[in-house]
């Protein structure tokens, strides 16, 4: 199953004597839109991390277009085809908009520091291009008139869009949005998730999502994980994981199962 | 046998010295997270009180016309010490509350310039010519003074080892004040506050704990143990000047940093092991590297084990 | 022709900087003033270090404090380079060309050398955070400086001496002009963004496919390098080479220059540079006070105005030279778009 984009296998994260992610499971194909959810501390984020490199996987392997990238580099997992935005913004806040971008830019480029010292024609040509680059990426998210102005001084819903403008300039067959939402407005969100479909059929690309906004999450998603205290409760379609009365334990605790008369297959029952 | 002895006796007598330095330096690191550039000069300035209030004082030296008793000998030294001690403790304080405070939530880097500023404040400040004569003439100036001795020097030979009374009573001293800190932190409520605030100061602060309160006195804790470190390292090697305590200070801060920095139990073991490794290490080797060995043991510990002996690695929160 | 004109391209500025300088130098022996010849080189010497050591201090974020070392290993390459070479010359050229060719290669052997240096430093310091680096990188410098002591073929604690005198103002004026075009070209480049994306945010700059560790430590191979550079020409003008000359009081002295013009600014390091060394001269007669105004500068600076005078402004970002220099502002655009 080479073609696929992403396949994380067994993969389990220790901190000492914390298990943080236990045995996750996923596989992604070019286009999918999956959902990562849980309550807070499930270890979704360290799901992302361990997928683009900032953790090394205690266990288990993660693969990305087939090749195993394993305690591998984030700036070479990048280089593969892994993006990411991040839990709390992560902007270059003392650069302009375009600049954001055009580091991100900086992973496909060509040129090095000697073209850049002499001025040669390589790096004439490349500069050309990483900024019709940049530009077009601040276009698709609609941040064009914001070229020149410093990061820190946009709104906080544009920031959170600059962020995916700089993690898709890196080229990504694979981009992973840690809760693009947090922070904003009903109508904002609305917007968003027409932006991730639209990215998602405009540049062909998988995309996963950590969401807590249950409508969002599930409007946009095809599939849904579900996680808690790090392990995979639920997998399976919005409607499906919906339904599922583990999922609802997670979240609304065994009070509400009860009163709902609800009961919780034991384990080793389906998820 | 006896070199290896008379190294290892040495190498406890420079490793106290590092160790008690070390505290400020760990400690400090705790609770603030910034490296004081400037510590390793108010051991300087320890020193450096010390040798004014002797004068003040009236310290005797021992073959003075009449010698001084045991019982003179004792309160003067022990004024002197004591002296100092407050002196640089309120230095510590003034420097916290009036460099390092203003600028707690700016970026690290801008507190780090600042205490290379005062660093340097102390050490060429102390180098200028003497700007009043009496009743002390200071700034003391850049050539070195001789540190009073005060008490009497007597040897003796154990085991082949050559030892003084200055190296015994130097370790008592410093092995006392180590375990009177290592009380203070573990068994008391300030003790308890100050860990508290190195843990996590905003939530410190939530808990009711005064935070800057605990953080001045950090600060001059921390400096009283550098100050009794410069009295006890002045009376061994009475030679002092006011550049000498850079050295001293950068050692003592890889010992700090070998025992893992934040640790109290830390600096106190990563300072002996210095002691005894440079020891060693020049002994039976060619002494003129003697310097290059700390720096020599931080890159290596930086490298293998960045946390330390003691320490415990931060992960960041990404 | 493509090749005429991308040679025209790197080196515009040295092609009419040359000239100048050479002028220059010529009305300064004409009207006699050549006693202001060492304070100009030490002027020159300053924006060397200053500019190079704002690469790695300023824009790349790292908190480097060994500048020194690098300076005393750039120094005694070209020393002994030039000591062995002192009675050689070229038969085919004239003696004084020939003496300039031979610093040229020492020079460069200067960069070379102190570049290596760099790596060294750099490739296990650069993983550690900003405040480790700084004592490790001061202790490095105090390494170096303490083998140099130590080796009788550097001449120990007295250096070496009797070093011939080959800096004269064009030198430091192209090389000064050299560090100055380099940061400037580096800063508008994107290896330039990306060291300052590894300042602003180092996990998200390696999460957006930045080699984090390859840059900081090219950064600080190329800082080493001028400053070696920087080195070997003061050396050369008050031909002596001692471990006294690079202490780490020196390389803090930088660190002041660049944190008063502003870390991160090119311009601010070069009018700190020339402000810092005319005001010391100035100030002469109070040699003793320099260093305990120089710590309370610093501290007042750090209280009252941290970014420094120009924060991370440079001049050519003035209104005035964004208007005709749009082509300049968006390097490879409406201007240079006549790519070959």
């Amino acid at each position: 199953m080479s073609d696929a984009t992403l396949e994380v296998a067994g993969v389990t994260m220790r901190f000492g004597g914390l298990k943080a992610l236990a045995d996750f499971n996923l596989t992604m194909r070019p286009g999918e839109l999956v959902g990562l959810i849980g309550p807070n501390g499930a270890g979704k984020t360290t799901a992302f991390n361990a997928i683009t490199g900032v953790y090394q996987p205690s266990e288990g392997d993660v693969r990305v277009c087939g090749e195993r990238v394993n305690g591998r580099r984030p700036h070479q997992i990048c280089a593969r085809g892994v993006a990411r935005t991040f839990q709390n913004i992560r902007l270059f806040r003392e650069l302009t908009a375009l600049d954001n971008v055009r580091v991100a830019c900086h992973a496909r480029a060509t040129s090095g520091f000697f073209d850049a010292l002499f001025l040669t024609g390589r790096h004439q040509v490349e500069e050309a291009r990483i900024l019709e680059r940049a530009e077009s990426y601040l276009e698709v998210m609609g941040l064009a008139h914001r070229r020149d102005e410093v990061s820190r001084n946009l709104p906080y819903g544009e920031q959170r869009r600059l962020e995916i403008a700089r993690a898709l300039a890196t080229g990504p067959k694979l981009l992973c949005l840690d809760e693009p939402a947090a922070g904003m407005n009903a109508a904002e969100k609305i917007e968003l998730m027409e932006l991730i479909r639209s990215i998602r059929d405009r540049f062909g690309i998988a995309i996963l999502v950590i969401e807590h906004d249950m409508r969002l999450v599930m409007g946009v998603s095809e599939r849904l994980l579900v996680l808690d205290h790090g392990v995979t409760i639920a997998a399976g379609s919005p409607a499906e994981v919906r339904a599922n009365p583990r999922v609802i334990e997670a979240y609304l605790g065994d009070a509400y199962l009860e009163e709902k008369h609800l009961a919780v297959p034991a384990p080793g029952g389906s998820t | 046998m006896t070199e290896f002895l008379q190294h290892l006796v040495n190498g406890l007598s420079v490793g106290t010295i590092y160790a008690l330095v070390a505290l400020g330096y760990t400690m400090v690191y705790g609770v603030l997270k910034l490296i004081n550039f400037a510590h390793g000069d108010v051991y300087m300035v320890g020193a450096f009180a010390g040798y004014y209030l002797s004068d003040l004082v009236g310290v005797r030296p021992p073959w003075s016309d009449p010698p001084p008793g045991a019982g003179e000998t004792f309160v003067k030294a022990t004024i002197v010490t004591m002296g100092s001690m407050i002196i640089c403790g309120l230095l510590g304080y003034l420097i916290e509350r009036f460099a390092y405070r203003p600028l707690r939530h700016r970026a690290r880097l801008t507190s780090l310039i600042t205490a290379i500023g005062v660093s340097f404040l102390l050490e060429f400040g102390f180098q200028l010519s003497p700007l009043m004569k009496s009743p002390i003439e200071f700034p003391p100036g850049p050539s070195p003074r001789v540190f009073p001795a005060l008490l009497e020097r007597s040897g003796y030979e154990v085991l082949g080892v050559n030892l003084s009374n200055y190296d015994v009573i130097g370790l008592a001293v410093a092995i006392g004040l180590m375990l009177g800190l290592q009380w203070i932190v573990y068994r008391t409520r300030f003790g308890t506050a100050m860990r508290a605030v190195s843990f996590d100061p905003q939530v410190a602060g939530l808990m009711g704990i005064p935070v800057n309160r605990i953080i001045s006195w950090t600060f001059v804790l921390g400096s009283a143990l550098a100050a009794a470190a410069g009295i006890i390292n002045a009376v061994s090697r009475p030679r002092i000047e006011p550049l000498f305590g850079l050295m001293a200070g950068l050692k003592a801060f890889v010992a700090a940093v070998l025992g893992g920095i934040g640790s109290v139990p830390g600096a106190m073991v990563g300072g002996l092991v210095l002691g005894l490794a440079e020891e060693y290490v020049a002994g039976y080797t060619d002494s003129s590297y003697r310097d290059a060995i700390a720096f020599t043991v931080l890159i290596l510990v930086l490298l293998v084990r960045p946390a330390g002996l003691f320490g415990r690695l931060t992960v960041e929160k990404v | 022709m493509v090749l005429l004109r991308q040679l025209l391209r790197s080196f515009l500025p040295f092609l009419v900087g040359l000239p100048l300088l050479f002028g220059f130098q010529a009305a300064l022996q004409a009207a006699g003033s050549q006693a202001y010849t060492l304070l100009l080189t030490t002027v020159g010497v300053n924006i060397i270090l200053a500019v190079s050591l704002n690469v790695v201090n300023g824009a790349t974020g790292q908190f480097s404090l060994g500048h020194a070392g690098f300076m005393a290993v750039g120094a005694y390459t070209a020393a002994k380079i030039t000591l062995a070479l002192a009675g050689i010359k070229l038969s085919f050229l004239p003696e004084v060309l020939s003496d300039q060719i031979f610093f040229a290669l020492a020079l460069a052997a200067a960069m070379a050398m102190a570049g290596l240096a760099g790596v060294l430093v750099g490739l296990p310091s650069l993983r550690l955070r900003g405040d480790y680096l700084a004592i490790v990188t001061l202790g490095f410098g105090e390494i170096i400086r303490s083998v140099i002591e130590n080796m009788p073929s550097l001449g120990q604690a007295t250096g070496l001496s009797g070093l011939p005198l080959r800096t004269n103002l064009v030198w430091v004026g192209v090389s000064a002009l050299a560090t100055v075009v380099m940061a400037r070209r580096l800063s508008v480049s994107t290896q330039g963004r990306a060291l300052f994306a590894i300042r602003e945010d180092e996990v998200a700059a390696e999460a957006m496919g930045v080699d984090t560790t390859g840059y900081k430590v090219r950064a600080f191979v190329i800082s080493a390098a001028y400053a070696g550079l920087a080195g070997a020409l003061i050396s050369h003008a008050i031909l002596l080479a001692t471990p006294r000359m690079f202490t780490f009081v020196r390389s803090i002295e930088v660190v002041v220059m660049i944190v008063l013009g502003g870390l991160g600014s090119i311009t601010g390091s070069v009018i700190s540079a020339v402000l810092l060394t005319l005001g010391l001269e100035a100030l002469r007669e109070f040699q003793a006070y320099r260093m305990v105004v120089y710590a309370l500068l610093l501290i007042v600076l750090m209280l009252l105005r941290p970014q420094g005078i120009f924060g991370t402004h440079e001049l050519w970002d003035l209104k005035l030279f964004k208007k005709r220099g749009a082509a300049k502002a968006a390097p490879g655009g409406a201007g240079a778009g006549g790519a070959p």
